[in-house]
């Protein structure tokens, strides 16, 4: 038996599933927060097949959705630049800041590569040494250690023309402020698995400690989700407590050798997320003795460049990220709004939750 | 809104590349032969006094893979299988091709030698020869290195009727092999991506496997290739064009362990990736137990399998029926199939 095919066996998915749903005495309201959970669980159908008894809301675990438009248009400003060569994930590539995209910037001349790791992009520094080459730092506790890792790599090397425009968001903050602006009822959390092997499952102590759910840290193939969610249903009218369901990633501390890297580069900011606005405390930006390698001061890009207007009207992806609403209840959603189209980000990413819907929970009727 | 431009994803093979044949090529240089979309276009052959005696197949399509040379295949390799394949799925025996390459000034002999070896013993391989051609030359940076553009022409047998528009309910769908190698192969041998696979590029020759399956089943209704768009893509234009519904069962579609690995990694859905030496099949149930033996029995068809079937339910549509045994919707690829970030 292979590796992965141990976690996607269908009758014990099968056995799960009925198991989830007959202990499921009410229903009971779960929030993914990561976008990788949410592309499973809409791939695997394993939403359709744990409703009405469990309900799945999705919430802002997908780094490129939460980017805000000021920065997407501030990375779109640095693309332009004379000598600038930006490097970035593929899904930012894509997403809509106010008037364009990195992809039609490229399209028109501006030099956006798409790389799959930071160290890639300090690989591209040092092919091209008269270039300033600007990796564009997404994403949350997982991404950000190897984004450090390539600055200290840089210093190392002694090279002055690598930067970093660090749009690193923490996790657990984000959590806070949706439980906290109180739009939406959770029986439980579903905890992102790659985040908590960074971050260790005791960074969840807060939502069965100040909010009374519970969490259980799951990882991403079909049977972990179902196992998981099972713990959770399990937990129901008992006393709240975190889970560690992906004990083969995830331990209580998480993984110190990284947590160290992060601290030693990255320092903690304020960050603005889309749709939850500024957070305190929940960004990181680059600590003042790795300036040098800083976009943010390196670069001036002109305010009448980056001062753009703020979301396309109508699209309701801040809502979406903070779970109070469906994909297709947005009246974008698969109208003026597709992969092919996207207006908001949450269409764009593999991890964003209007993607997953419109790829995969469309009705076949 | 900004001046509308070509972007990559428009040359992904997914819904923004059909968007952009309709809109724009259709639309100038449309006619009801090409209209109809097909791999390969068919025309029909009168003698002298207007009897319909044949029908000639004509397809052509440009190579610009990147590298040139990659596990299990090259860029010659690649400009005659794609070019065979696009004929052999109207049922058409491969003949006389074309070949225009154009140069980037730079480019090594040894490079250029390299690839007209492949492409001969390709060619040979396939039955094919090749009568005309045309070289171009640009300045560095004008193209990549080396582009070729292949064109075509093949003969469909007496009686093989085959079309992406005759699949029927009732039919099953048959798959010659695993998903996912060539295009898994190509984006790990990009710039960027480094680490080390098993992964090989499935590229090939399927003419003499259309051969032998039309030996058995010359009733087969729909062949296709799913290339660019992979898959998924090639069901829903089957379903499309046939005006029917296509379930598929997850479980049953096969998938080489890398490529399974190398997907989960980058976070790419095997069902959208590309493909080159991989053929749908679509045929009345009845036929399909022949059809499977003499598939088994060929090179390119061994792991050949039933993987689906159609139905009239939600016409123009593709169901895809988990492993997990739920059923959702397989959609069309909508943009530029890229890794996720987390």
């Amino acid at each position: 038996m292979k590796y992965t095919d141990e976690f996607r066996d269908p009758a014990t998915a099968q056995r799960l599933i009925q198991e989830i749903r007959a202990r499921a005495t009410r229903p009971i309201r779960i929030m993914e927060f990561c976008g990788g959970h949410t592309h499973a669980i809409m791939r695997y159908g394993i939403r359709q097949a744990l409703a009405p008894h469990v309900h799945m809301a999705s919430g802002p675990g997908c780094p490129v959705c939460v980017t805000a438009d000021t920065d997407i248009d501030y990375c779109i400003a640095l693309a332009r630049l004379p000598g600038v060569i930006v490097a970035t994930f593929g899904d930012m590539a894509r997403v809509p800041g106010s008037r364009s995209s990195l992809q039609e910037a490229r399209a028109a001349g501006a030099e956006v590569r798409i790389v799959y790791s930071a160290l890639d992009a300090l690989e591209l520094a040092r092919e091209e040494p008269r270039r300033a080459v600007v990796m564009l730092g997404i994403g949350f506790e997982t991404t950000a250690p190897t984004v450090a890792a390539s600055i200290v790599r840089a210093r190392e090397l002694g090279l002055s023309n690598y930067y970093v425009y660090s749009m690193h968001k923490l996790t657990p903050p984000a959590m806070r402020s949706i439980l906290d602006a109180g739009e939406v009822r959770l029986d439980a959390v579903l905890g992102p698995g790659h985040v908590t092997a960074i971050i260790g499952w005791r960074a969840w102590d807060f939502l069965p400690a100040d909010y009374g759910i519970p969490c259980a840290v799951s990882g991403f193939e079909p049977l972990d989700i179902l196992e998981a969610v099972r713990l959770l249903v399990e937990l129901q009218g008992s006393e709240p407590r975190v889970v560690n369901a992906y004990s083969r990633g995830v331990t209580a501390e998480g993984n110190r050798v990284a947590q160290s890297l992060m601290s030693e580069v990255l320092e903690i900011s304020p960050a603005n997320w889309r749709g939850l606005g500024e957070l305190p405390g929940s960004g990181l930006k680059l600590r003042p003795a790795y300036a040098a390698y800083d976009a943010r001061l390196a670069f001036a890009v002109s305010p009448a460049l980056s001062m753009e207007p703020a979301s396309h009207p109508g699209c309701r992806c801040g809502e979406i990220l903070r779970g109070v609403i469906e994909p297709p209840e947005c009246r974008l959603f698969g109208r003026a709004c597709t992969p092919a189209r996207p207006i908001g980000p949450c269409m764009v990413s593999a991890e964003g939750a209007c993607a997953a819907h419109y790829h995969y929970g469309s009705s076949l009727t | 809104m900004a001046e509308k431009i070509v972007l990559l994803a428009h040359g992904s093979g997914g819904l923004l590349s059909h968007e952009l044949i309709t809109s724009l090529f259709l639309k100038h240089l449309g006619n009801p032969i090409l209209n109809a979309l097909e791999d390969a276009s068919a025309i029909p052959l009168a003698d002298d006094q207007g009897r319909l005696v044949g029908q000639v197949v004509l397809t052509t399509d440009s190579y610009v893979v990147k590298p040139i040379f990659f596990p299990g295949g090259d860029i010659g390799k690649l400009a005659i299988c794609g070019t065979v394949n696009d004929l052999a799925m109207r049922g058409a025996v491969p003949l006389y091709f074309s070949a225009g390459f154009i140069l980037e000034e730079g480019l090594p002999f040894a490079d250029l030698e390299r690839v007209l070896t492949s492409m001969a013993a390709t060619a040979q391989a396939a039955g094919v020869r090749i009568v005309a051609g045309d070289t171009k030359v640009v300045e560095r940076g004008g193209a990549d290195k080396l582009f070729i553009n292949t064109a075509g022409l093949g003969l469909v047998p007496p009686g093989v009727h085959i079309s992406a528009s005759a699949a029927r309910p009732g039919d099953v769908v048959i798959l010659n092999g695993a998903i996912g190698d060539h295009g898994l192969t190509i984006m790990t041998q990009r710039e960027g991506l480094r680490f080390e696979t098993p992964l090989q590029s499935d590229c090939a020759p399927l003419n003499s496997l259309v051969s032998a399956m039309l030996a058995v089943s010359p009733r087969i209704h729909a062949l296709r290739d799913p290339t660019r768009g992979g898959l998924a893509t090639a069901l829903n234009e089957i379903a499309t064009q046939s005006g029917v519904g296509i379930e598929i069962e997850e479980i049953a579609v096969p998938i080489h362990e890398p490529v399974r690995a190398a997907s989960d990694l980058l976070g790419l859905d095997p069902f959208y990736v590309a493909n080159e030496g991989k053929l749908i099949a679509i045929l009345e149930e009845g036929d399909a137990g022949p059809l499977l033996e003499a598939m088994r029995t060929h090179p390119y068809g061994q792991e050949a399998a039933i993987v689906g079937r159609v139905t009239t339910e939600h016409p123009g549509r593709v169901a895809l029926r988990t492993l997990l045994g739920t059923r959702r919707l397989l959609g069309m690829l909508t943009g530029e199939q890229l890794p996720r970030i987390c």
